[in-house]
């Protein structure tokens, strides 16, 4: 074990932990931020997903030692009132059904309309083909991100 | 319900009528819970969903877990539609295990039928006896006050009282008797009801700070893992948790004995950290000998199918003379279909939170479709009396079926036993995989006569099953009374059965969400060798009567209508492209869909567009009923690529990489429609999922003339 300092949601927070604890244990266990979601383990399904630097992370195999001073950005940092564009929209839309994944499909469409101010379904689908949605939200997803990218644009 | 400690006058009307056999109107009030209030004015709980409070805020409580179903936004949508009140001024109140409030579960889409009575009355009630305040108050009558926007209006002298004046004054007023009571019922009475309306806990979602089972955090928590037999039923010789004891963060390793029972506390070890990655950690590390005792596998049960098929079985129901009829046909089809079994793949895997308070009490927080279940389960184990055991209801990462068995409650309930702190177990997915109640799998001897006009004058399905000591097992059970049962002259359903080892369960509408595929495919097979349109075909045979259907066919008739005027029906394809139609019955409410895809010779194809119809009565919340119908179809379209196969009693499949649910790119589009027929509201959980197989499948017999008989599609060559 060894204390090192993670930058989360701008925050610097000092965290013990071992060399090979994924950053999702040190959020969820180490430092009880839970929106940061466990389903695979193995990086194939995108509910961990949080952005590192801007870019989708699987949280879950991701040693949280690795990324030590990068800006993370979890569900909890994005807008804790709801208010960016992608919350907006996925409320208009009313996206989740469980809503587990959400979480990870939200920052990936984050991080989409950060790079593609106008994204096509093609480009959707492959920004959020990691990301598994087990209730098949799949249809509002896409609109959500085009609403929230018109939204991002100021042209909804 | 936390108000029973401040409660200082109450009194309950039970009327045992209702569906759910709760308490329903009554009258209690706080006085001093939520203090600052002035003299007079009172928080004021007319029954167990409703709560005023003088600042006029308006706490409607929910009784029935929410793993997605949308009933903790429908549910207190009834109550405030009756309440009158404006529906941004509601805040929606999780319920905990509670015997007052009769059924609690997640299950068989029972939560609208069972709510609809139940709620209407709990906020028509209230409403009620805020008038009747208001009118007291005035010194006018009832009748001429009316109730709106969480205020009751005079008209006639233009006076105004809004709820939370009249808190104070309403909990003096008589219980209406519920009979007396003009309930709403219809979609043109509506306010609230039949909208758009988003989640209630959308914000929560986006925001990361809903509590999900896995998420609760309490004081001095520990973690654990629980490593089973991958054989089902294995037992534990022995194990290292000496050794493991000493690993980083390990708090304890002990071996769990357990029981017998599949369903229940089945042996393994736990081991139990201060996080739950140094438990997963330290069990890498764990060596069990196991005492296997079965070898149960897929190629058994194949094997086993093959020669059950061409033996008679037991007939379970039959009408007419089967024999006769294919004897006498014009034409006779045989088919075999086959569905394997599946998992339910929650996003959540299992988990469940457990304290033992010195006190005795047992506290868990679990993401279960079925509290009271498991409390039972925990009760017998463990010898807990159920008076002693509290579970607090979170949300949960998806149902399906899978949280109505309550293994994880009392996994988690065992282990806290063993410690002085609460603790968390969270399974693994490979755990959640391995140690699933799968859909069973089955396999549908299908036999059909037709005449020379193309009618169909015989069905007979020898329906090869799973079961032991003479019962189906959980799930896998299909009965006489089902469709076409009643619409053709001559009907026979046998039955035989493969003993099995592995445990199986309820899985999303079970049963039909499985046999459906054989039994729509096949009738487009029986249409189409008639030379029918699958439309008409289907139609006819619903005008049919040789006997009682389970199901109102004008209700059936009209969803496929819907559906396939939505999809212009019939009308021109492209190169490779084809319309495949299919509908069901179940639970309560009437699916149908048309599939429209393209496919390739080389096997790979797209779901272009889907047109759904629905009949579950007058629809409650558009956006929730769109939400489950277009998720069923994508739950369904998933599903027909997956498989659970099983070697030496053991589920093969671990994790997402070896059963890959359907992804955003193979995802269709899905236009829903609705039939809003004047029958009580049900459920829309489990329908959407059953006609949407074989609404592809028959579309990609149209595309490309290839039937798939058999699932997981992949294993057919075809892939999405």
């Amino acid at each position: 074990m060894s204390e090192i300092k993670l930058k989360i949601n701008g925050e610097e927070r000092a965290v013990d932990v071992s060399s090979d604890m994924p950053l999702l244990w040190a959020l969820r266990d180490k430092l009880n931020m839970t929106g940061t979601k466990y389903s695979c383990g193995i990086g194939q399904c995108g509910a961990c997903t949080v952005l590192v630097n801007g870019t989708p992370m699987r949280a879950c195999i991701t040693p949280a030692a690795s990324i030590a001073g990068m800006d993370i950005t979890t569900i909890e940092g994005l807008n804790s009132e709801g208010e960016h564009p992608v919350q907006q929209a996925w409320h208009k839309v009313d996206v989740p059904q469980c809503g587990y994944c959400q979480g990870g499909q939200i920052l990936t469409a984050v991080s989409l309309i950060e790079r593609n101010s106008n994204p096509t379904d093609a480009d959707i689908d492959a920004a959020h083909s990691g990301n598994i949605c087990r209730c098949g939200t799949y249809h509002r997803i896409r609109k959500a991100v085009k609403l929230a990218a018109a939204l991002k644009r100021g042209d909804a | 319900m936390k108000t029973q400690d401040n409660i200082n006058r109450r009194a309950f009307l039970k009327v045992s009528a209702l569906a759910s056999g709760a308490f329903m109107i009554g009258v209690s009030y706080r006085s001093t819970a939520y203090g600052n209030h002035h003299e007079g004015e009172k928080t004021w709980e007319p029954n167990l969903y409703v709560r005023i409070d003088p600042d006029e805020s308006i706490t409607i409580v929910s009784k029935n877990p929410e793993g997605g179903q949308g009933i903790k936004t429908a549910m207190p949508m009834i109550v405030a539609e009756c309440l009158e009140v404006d529906w941004n001024n509601v805040t929606v109140e999780q319920a905990n295990l509670d015997d007052r409030y009769g059924r609690q579960v997640a299950g068989g889409s029972r939560g609208t039928p069972d709510g609809w009575d139940d709620l209407r009355i709990a906020g028509t009630g209230a409403m009620v006896m805020l008038r009747n305040a208001a009118a007291e108050k005035w010194g006018v009558s009832p009748n001429e006050c009316s109730a709106a926007n969480g205020a009751i209006h005079h008209k006639k002298s233009k006076r105004t009282l809004t709820y939370g004046k009249l808190t104070a004054l309403a909990t003096k007023q008589p219980v209406p008797d519920a009979k007396s009571l003009k309930l709403k019922s219809r979609p043109e009475e509506f306010k609230i009801l039949g909208k758009r309306i988003p989640g209630v806990d959308n914000k929560k979602i986006f925001t990361g700070t809903l509590g999900y089972g896995c998420d609760t955090r309490l004081d001095g928590m520990v973690y654990a893992v629980f490593e089973k037999c991958p054989s089902f039923g294995g037992r534990v010789k022995s194990a290292n948790t000496e050794q493991l004891k000493g690993f980083p963060g390990v708090v304890d390793a002990f071996v769990i004995d357990g029981t017998d029972d599949l369903k229940g506390l089945m042996p393994g070890v736990t081991i139990v950290a201060e996080t739950w990655w140094e438990a997963q950690s330290a069990r890498k590390q764990l060596q069990v000998d196991w005492e296997t005792i079965q070898s149960d596998s897929t190629a058994s049960y194949q094997r086993q199918a093959e020669a059950l098929s061409k033996e008679p079985g037991k007939t379970l129901g039959s009408v007419g003379n089967v024999d006769k009829a294919f004897d006498k046909a014009h034409k006779v089809l045989e088919a075999q279909y086959y569905y394997p079994f599946v998992s339910h793949a929650n996003m959540e895997p299992q988990n469940c939170t457990a304290f033992l308070h010195p006190s005795g009490k047992m506290e868990l927080w679990a993401p279960t479709q079925n509290p009271k279940s498991g409390r039972g389960l925990i009760s017998k184990t463990l010898g807990i009396s159920e008076d002693r055991i509290h579970v607090n209801m979170t949300r949960l990462g998806g149902g399906f079926g899978r949280r109505l068995t309550s293994d994880f409650m009392v996994e988690a309930a065992w282990i806290a036993s063993k410690l002085d702190r609460p603790v968390q177990l969270q399974w693994t997915r490979e755990d959640d995989m391995k140690h699933d109640f799968y859909r069973p799998a089955a396999w549908h001897n299908l036999k059909a006569a037709i005449d020379k006009d193309g009618k169909m004058t015989a069905w007979e399905n020898h329906f090869v099953t799973f079961g032991n000591n003479g019962r189906t097992t959980s799930g896998a059970n299909l009965s006489p009374k089902h469709y076409p049962s009643g619409l053709t002259p001559n009907f026979r359903l046998r039955q035989s059965m493969i003993p099995l080892k592995v445990p199986t369960g309820p899985w999303r509408s079970p049963g039909h969400s499985a046999y459906c595929f054989a039994f729509q495919s096949f009738m487009d097979e029986i249409a189409l060798a008639g030379g029918r349109d699958p439309l008409e075909f289907r139609l006819d045979l619903l005008k049919q009567r040789y006997g009682e259907t389970d199901f109102n066919t004008e209700r059936a008739a009209g969803t496929l209508k819907l559906a396939t005027k939505n999809a212009n029906w019939g009308r021109k394809m492209g190169p490779n492209q084809g319309q495949g139609l299919a509908f069901h019955f179940d639970h309560g409410a009437y699916v149908a869909f048309v599939a429209e895809v393209t496919a390739q010779p080389s096997g790979q194809f797209k779901v272009d567009q889907v047109y759904a119809a629905a009949d579950a009565g007058p629809v409650l919340n558009r956006s929730g009923a769109d939400n489950q119908v277009e998720g069923g179809f994508i739950d369904a379209l998933s599903t027909s690529f997956l498989e659970i196969s099983f070697t030496n009693g053991a589920t093969d499949q671990s994790n997402f990489s070896n059963y890959n649910l359907l992804r955003m790119n193979q995802a269709p589009s899905i236009s829903v429609d609705y039939v809003q027929s004047d029958y009580s509201p049900t459920g829309l959980g489990e329908p959407p999922i059953a006609p949407a197989t074989p609404a592809v499948t028959n579309a990609l017999f149209a595309a490309s003339g290839k039937r798939v008989r058999s699932m997981p599609l992949g294993k057919e060559g075809l892939y999405i």
